[in-house]
């Protein structure tokens, strides 16, 4: 079922209205919204920039302002934090990479440095922390090695252990938690099938077991959510559908109907996606919202790579030169 | 926002909104500048509280706290009751904010923190736990916090396993509470805790979970609980072989390159230009360990007294449930024109052992007969036809009966509770039989018991099981691709459950040694399967069918022509498992998707730079860098194969430059689209 022929009665993306919306967005400082979400502006600028490269706009913002913005960020570490004062954090670390990738700027950064921070934050168990503090959570597992790949250097972690902690998140339903034992969330599977993926270890997934459980997340009114008996929500078109496209077994959900629910979800008067239709809208969702229409191939969407949460041609230029 | 009802802009909203941001605002900004003076006063540490009891998210004032509470505790090493109250007070501030977000990951994990630290109470956490847990039963930072405590006390897997229960027998609509019982019993059984065997304890289990789905068929909670019962009754843990080729009691015809000299023989022969042919073992799962010295070959065939066997995988898994080494059978001495017999013992000393860590622990012995022909000179590269030149397979010639590799059922598997678990489960889901879970659960079922039975059980099962679906097909359309792919398989297992029913399908080409071909054809296949029954087909033609991806061919070692037009094949990299073919010659993949999709679903299944598998840049790839990365799925299969034809017409990829592309990358290509290269 290709989105292009159900389209006409099922309203349409309204891209100008999110791209406003996103620059709008960030002007936005005076707000007590903004204030709570201070920690974790790198994350926000991730979602915006590369909402607004899917939709062929990361001309519209000046490049060197976010780059220079990104780089203050820089903890001596080699971390990045959240925001300027903040603390480094694993987790800001790959925005910050994400978006120098986005803007062809990785090679302003002293790689050697920011590798050696990611690969310094391994367990012995093959775990990873966040940062110094120690708290463990394959979401860590993922960011280290896309991050490392990026850089094409897996080779400064062991990866065999990394990998061997991975497999032991995995749980009796296919899906993957946190930390040995936990349960299985959507947004921790693509963590973890993405790690897996970039290492070329998808071996380790029970695919159809994992791809039963994954397109279940389907409910009636077409939209996804992220475990079994909770409500459908955005953000996990990409969550799921990312896990799903990397199993190769996305053909087992009602593509069509997600495309509608996503869309349903916009606010056609001044742009951006909310989790659910009516709700408030914000960054992160109209993020994946978009992210989850381009890997349902919607037209006027650049293709988004599925394991690096970046754009294809971002990935293929970073993975295929050299 | 998540849940946060949308709302009409007003200018007044905004000007409240700012109002309120002041007051964080400030207090952010304090709190800054007394994080990067480390101070560490009570007035510091007092306006953090505030902080994070407006923001519980701010990580940084976590991060702080961790650096005040180690600086203080600097300070009073010696006074164990002012440990205590400093981090008491941690605790309460945890508290506090996790009832404001209760999720929180940097108050969880601070509260850990402090724990980690001894000296408070750990006895309180399990009560908390439970008043926060009842009011959010699913929230899963309380569970990964129970499983912490629990550990920390070293209270007992039963207790937790009665916890779990009690929150089931509450709401069984807790499917935290299902999965927290499938670790906690998982780990129970495997170690044969008391009162924790297998047969008693999985058919009691099935009662607790036929209560959920009973109650409310629709309700997610029990599904997935029920499958993981259902894999504990029919799985073994040990592995076992399921086939293997040749098969005990084969007789087998090789010859060299070319063709036989006695062209009267309507025998099917295997001719291997390396001189050598694949010895197939297929196990039941992935396997490592298969090597010279776990499996003993006896045999007159000279040079074999090293084998190297190699899984049938990715490059960097050293497991599989493939393998496959090469047996030369012919040398620089003329020794034409003999019978050799091939001797093999699997599983006398230990070695093969499970992904899983279980012991192959089922010697096996099978003996085979390779009788190997003489040849004439090379035959000229005449273009593979699948119109023409096929012969109906004679269906009382006792060759097939030899080529159908049997199943052999675990000895040592205890059937007995097994079986009558099943029976009863079928009996109990006949009555659900309407609704989706139902007719679901019922098709697993009868598989389950298909697998365990004999050829007559098997026929009839996979015929209910093929009707079950098309009725799912049609009362959940939305996950209708999913029942088309079990369709397939149970489809496919019908095709072989007897050497009857899978001879209709089978054919001989002449031109190629009798070649034994399998027309799977037009049989609307969206996914292929039984494999393992297939190992000694060299021709397979898949045409007109709905596959996408050629996943499971990779066993089919024998395999030297393939076709696969008409399908919905959408990138190369959806037939990467046809790199570990070392005898495919000709692929047919005209008329399918490739080069229609912006979205490659096998990106990340096969083998390239994209997974980080090793790869050295070749002359083509130094060459021609640009078309290398815009090919470069089809520069990763088809740079491993040794294609002498390929048709890839009618495909959006198709086209001269691709056409160009590929004659560079396959040198010894003979044939592209139908037409002749000029080289």
């Amino acid at each position: 079922m290709s989105s292009t022929s159900t389209s006409s009665q099922m309203g349409q993306l309204v891209a100008d209205k999110h791209v406003r919306y996103i620059l709008m967005a960030e002007k936005k400082k005076e707000s007590f919204e903004s204030v709570v979400m201070d920690h974790l502006r790198m994350n926000g600028a991730y979602w915006g920039l590369t909402t607004l490269d899917l939709l062929e706009k990361l001309g519209t913002v000046s490049e060197d302002e976010v780059v220079s913005w990104v780089m203050t960020c820089q903890h001596e570490s080699g971390g990045f934090a959240g925001n300027t004062g903040h603390d480094p954090h694993i987790l800001y670390t790959l925005s910050a990479v994400q978006i120098l990738a986005l803007f062809d700027k990785l090679n302003i950064l002293d790689v050697g440095k920011v590798s050696s921070y990611v690969a310094g934050l391994q367990n012995e168990d093959g775990s990873f922390s966040g940062d110094i503090w120690g708290e463990i959570d394959t979401r860590f597992s993922y960011i280290a090695i896309c991050c490392l790949s990026i850089f094409k250097c897996l080779d400064k972690i062991n990866v065999e252990k990394a990998v061997d902690y991975i497999v032991s998140c995995k749980n009796l339903d296919g899906g993957f938690g946190c930390t040995p034992g936990a349960e299985s969330h959507a947004g921790q599977i693509f963590c973890c099938v993405g790690a897996l993926a970039i290492t070329g270890n998808l071996h380790h997934v029970d695919k159809d077991l994992l791809g039963w459980w994954l397109c279940e997340r389907q409910v009636k009114s077409g939209g996804l959510n992220g475990r079994p008996e909770k409500l459908p929500d955005v953000c996990y078109s990409w969550w799921v559908l990312s896990s799903l496209i990397m199993i190769d077994r996305v053909h087992w959900i009602d593509k069509a109907k997600l495309v509608k629910f996503i869309l349903d979800c916009q606010d056609m008067d001044n742009g951006g996606i909310s989790d659910r239709p009516d709700d408030a809208v914000d960054i992160f969702h109209t993020y994946f919202g978009v992210a989850g229409l381009s890997l349902l191939e919607y037209p006027g969407i650049k293709a988004i790579d599925p394991a690096y949460a970046l754009p294809v041609d971002v990935i293929n230029r970073i993975i295929f030169t050299k | 926002m998540h849940g946060r009802p949308r709302k009409a802009y007003k200018p007044e909203e905004e000007a409240a909104s700012a109002a309120k941001a002041v007051k964080p605002r400030s207090l952010q900004s304090q709190f800054m500048s007394n994080h990067h003076n480390k101070i560490y006063t009570k007035e510091a540490i007092e306006l953090s509280t505030k902080l994070l009891e407006i923001n519980p998210e701010a990580y940084t004032a976590w991060n702080y706290r961790k650096l005040a509470v180690e600086d203080r505790l600097s300070r009073i090493e010696s006074d164990p009751d002012l440990v205590k109250s400093i981090l008491d007070e941690e605790l309460v501030v945890v508290e506090s904010a996790l009832r404001q977000n209760f999720k929180s990951y940097g108050a969880w994990h601070h509260r850990k923190w402090v724990l980690s630290k001894g000296n408070s109470s750990i006895g309180n956490e399990l009560r908390l736990l439970d008043k926060f847990q009842r009011l959010d039963s699913r929230n899963f930072h309380a569970w990964n916090y129970r499983r912490f405590v629990v550990e920390l006390t070293n209270r007992s897997e039963q207790d937790e396993l009665q916890y779990t229960e009690n929150m089931i027998s509450t709401d069984f609509s807790n499917y935290s509470a299902w999965h927290n019982r499938s670790v906690l019993l998982s780990s129970l059984l495997a170690r044969r805790a008391d009162g924790f065997m297998p047969n008693e304890k999985i058919p009691e289990e099935y009662k607790l979970v036929h209560d959920a789905i009973f109650t409310d068929e629709d309700d997610q909670s029990g599904w997935f609980y029920h499958l993981w019962l259902l894999d504990q009754t029919v799985n073994v843990e040990t592995p076992l072989l399921i086939s293997s080729w040749p098969s005990h009691g084969s007789r087998i015809n090789l010859s060299g390159a070319g063709c036989l000299n006695d062209s009267s023989s309507k025998l099917p022969t295997f001719c291997f230009e390396s001189g050598s042919f694949p010895l197939i073992l297929y196990f039941d799962q992935d396997v490592g360990g298969v090597s010279s010295s776990t499996v003993k070959i006896d045999s007159e065939l000279k040079g074999n007294e090293d084998l190297v066997w190699e899984p049938v995988s990715k490059k960097n898994s050293q497991v599989s449930c493939v393998w496959v080494a090469r047996l030369k059978y012919m040398s620089s001495e003329p020794s034409f024109r003999k019978e050799y017999k091939v001797n093999v013992r699997i599983g006398n000393s230990p070695g093969i052992v499970s992904s899983r860590g279980f012991n192959f622990n089922a010697p096996y012995e099978f003996v085979f007969t390779a009788h190997v022909h003489d040849t004439v000179e090379e035959s000229q590269e005449s273009i593979v036809s699948w119109t023409d030149g096929f012969d109906i397979w004679d269906a009382q010639s006792k060759d097939l009966n030899s080529l159908v590799t049997l199943d052999q059922l675990n000895t040592q598997m205890d059937l007995k509770w097994r079986q009558e678990a099943l029976a009863e489960e079928i009996d109990l889901f006949h009555a659900l039989s309407d609704s989706k879970i139902g007719k679901l659960t019922l098709a697993r079922l009868l598989k389950a018991e298909a697998m365990i039975s004999g050829d007559a059980v098997k026929g009839v099962h996979y015929e209910k099981i093929v009707d079950l679906y098309n009725d799912l097909m049609a009362l959940d359309s939305p996950h209708y691709q999913y029942y088309k792919d079990e369709h397939s398989v149970a489809l496919l297992h019908k095709v072989t459950s007897s050497t009857e029913s899978l001879s209709r399908y089978l054919f001989q080409y002449k031109d190629m040694n009798n070649a034994v071909c399998l027309r799977l054809n037009n049989l609307s296949l969206s996914r292929i399967g039984s494999v393992e029954k297939l190992l000694f087909v060299q021709m397979l033609d898949l045409s007109h069918n709905e596959l996408h991806s050629t996943e499971g061919l990779e066993a089919m070692q024998l395999l030297s022509c393939i076709n696969l037009s008409h399908n919905r094949i959408r990138s190369f990299s959806a037939l990467d498992s046809l790199r570990h073919l070392k005898q495919l010659r000709v692929l047919d993949v005209s008329h399918n998707h490739i080069g229609k999709h912006s979205v490659d679903t096998t990106r990340y299944l096969c083998s390239s730079p994209l997974s980080n598998s090793e790869w050295t840049q070749d002359e083509v790839g130094r060459q021609m860098p640009t078309l290398v990365t815009k090919y470069w799925d089809a520069y990763f299969v088809f740079r491993d194969l040794n294609l002498k034809q390929l048709d890839i017409a009618g495909n959006v990829i198709a086209g001269d430059e691709f056409s160009s592309f590929v004659i560079q990358v396959v040198p010894k290509l003979v044939w592209l689209d139908g037409q002749k290269l000029r080289r």
